[in-house]
């Protein structure tokens, strides 16, 4: 009892810096809508259906971009639930806080500062040290981060070198069985550049168009974040999304409408980066949780 | 059957003919990537343990496990014999599959064994049993209050650790649990 209500607490208090940290910082809190009639056809993110055609979000993203592209604003914050279908273990609930932030004119390598920074900022309002103990693990959140590519991570975690084009299921299960087993044992970390068949919704690499440039921060053995230099061009986002549903069509999943008003909105959207982070997860790793249960007032099992 | 979502910790599910139950269970969804369910099994039958990764869609064929109240009859060179108490009918199991049971079994005690379809996996017994010494070394004069032990050997023909007081003829109540002695019974 008193454990629970002392991990509801600090959760308050990360959020409370969160909130301080990027108004400081000149970022508007926004709170775009909750339900959309289009999610994002990801393949493997199900949304969740409420009545009249509408959905949750399983992610803010396309309503935050649409937004700024529509009102010129540049630095755009959103801290609040997300849904997920059907996510539910260790580290999932299908119902968890999401933070996103994005900043124009900022790339994937500035997402990596400000995550250090941010972190850094959150761990000094609640008086802790840089260096914490996640089950049994020091877990040492000192700039800089550790920094690594995705072919890097796999050749040292896994004995080889994904290429183009991408063996999907080789490299999901090597990724959960190897790579995330050897990341949990390094600290924080940053791994980048992801296959192309892995961009979702942010820009190629110029110089190498078989990666994207998206990064996710792991630390503890959890996966904390995913960030992108966004894909602001419409035509090629388009193609991305029909390949995307014809997977999700192949997979017999069910196929979301056209998100028809963020991509017409995406032309005016400036260059820019933006990183979803997930505050459950880093709610368990400062209160050393085993599972996320524990840092949720209520799980889906009893919700 | 169950489907992939079903999956968690406890379940008993059969692979390639044979019962597993999942002791350990995680769900993973790399970045972008297709769930996955990632499984520690132990065959129930030889208690070999494996790691297995699955994804969304798998199925799996429930394992079909009940526990049968049973009579242990007796043991000869066929093996350990005992009665379904309700339908009466007999079974034979060979010394490994009632295991470290063996140690413990008496004529006529009421067992519970899991079966497998129609194999039986395991014996669950009572957590006490009580058993007769049939051979025992005389114990050391003056040593009683130091807790030293020394070993005797029960009518199962199982050898175990007790005080220095007990003699051949008593009977001694055992933990079956641990295998270990509990105290010294009046008969």
């Amino acid at each position: 009892m008193s454990a629970k209500r002392s991990r509801i607490i600090l959760k308050a208090r990360i959020i409370q810096a969160i909130r301080a940290f990027f108004t400081n910082k000149g970022f508007v809190e926004v709170f775009t809508p909750f339900l959309t009639r289009a999610p994002a056809p990801e393949p493997y993110i199900e949304a969740m259906g409420v009545e009249d055609g509408f959905y949750l979000i399983p992610s803010p993203e396309l309503n935050i971009k649409r937004l700024m592209a529509e009102t010129g604003l540049e630095k755009v914050f959103q801290l609040g639930p997300v849904f997920r279908k059907e996510e539910k273990g260790r580290f999932h609930n299908p119902e968890f806080i999401m933070l996103e932030w994005y900043s124009v004119g900022n790339n994937y390598f500035d997402l990596m500062d400000e995550c250090e920074e941010l972190i850094g900022f959150v761990l000094e309002s609640l008086g802790m040290n840089r260096a914490i103990e996640y089950r049994g693990k020091q877990v040492d959140f000192t700039p800089p981060f550790k920094r690594l590519t995705v072919k890097e991570a796999f050749s040292r975690f896994a004995g080889w070198t994904p290429s183009s084009p991408l063996d999907e299921e080789k490299f999901d299960l090597d990724f959960v069985e190897k790579v995330e087993v050897g990341l949990a044992s390094m600290g924080p970390a940053f791994v980048y550049d992801w296959p192309r068949e892995r961009a979702s919704l942010s820009r190629l690499k110029e110089d190498d168009p078989t990666v994207a440039e998206r990064v996710e921060l792991y630390a503890g053995g959890l996966e904390l974040g995913n960030g992108f230099s966004e894909l602001t061009d419409p035509g090629l986002q388009a193609e991305r999304f029909k390949v995307m549903i014809e997977e999700r069509q192949k997979m017999g999943k069910r196929v979301y409408p056209w998100p028809k008003d963020f991509l017409e909105s995406l032309s005016k959207l400036q260059p820019c980066a933006g990183m979803a982070f997930g505050v459950d997860r880093f709610t368990m790793l400062i209160a050393n949780a085993e599972t996320i249960d524990e840092v949720l007032p209520f799980s889906i099992d009893n919700a | 059957m169950y489907d992939s979502s079903d999956l968690r910790k406890g379940l008993k599910i059969v692979i390639d003919g044979e019962p597993y139950i999942i002791t350990d269970f995680e769900f993973s969804k790399p970045g972008k990537g297709q769930a996955l369910y990632r499984c520690k099994l132990k065959n129930m039958l030889t208690g070999y343990t494996m790691d297995r990764t699955y994804r969304s869609g798998d199925k799996f064929e429930p394992a079909n496990l009940n526990e049968v109240k049973m009579q242990f009859l007796y043991k000869d060179g066929d093996g350990y014999h005992f009665m379904n108490m309700t339908t009466y009918e007999q079974i034979d199991m060979t010394e490994d599959q009632v295991g470290d049971a063996k140690n413990f079994l008496k004529e006529n005690m009421e067992v519970s064994i899991l079966f497998f379809d129609e194999t039986p996996i395991s014996i669950d017994l009572p957590n006490f049993v009580e058993l007769e010494v049939i051979d025992a070394p005389p114990g050391v004069k003056g040593d009683t209050a130091t807790g030293a032990t020394k070993p005797v050997t029960l009518e199962t023909g199982y050898t175990i650790q007790v005080p220095l007081f007990v003699e051949e003829g008593d009977w001694l109540k055992i933990d079956t649990r641990t295998g270990q002695y509990v105290e010294r019974k009046k008969k």
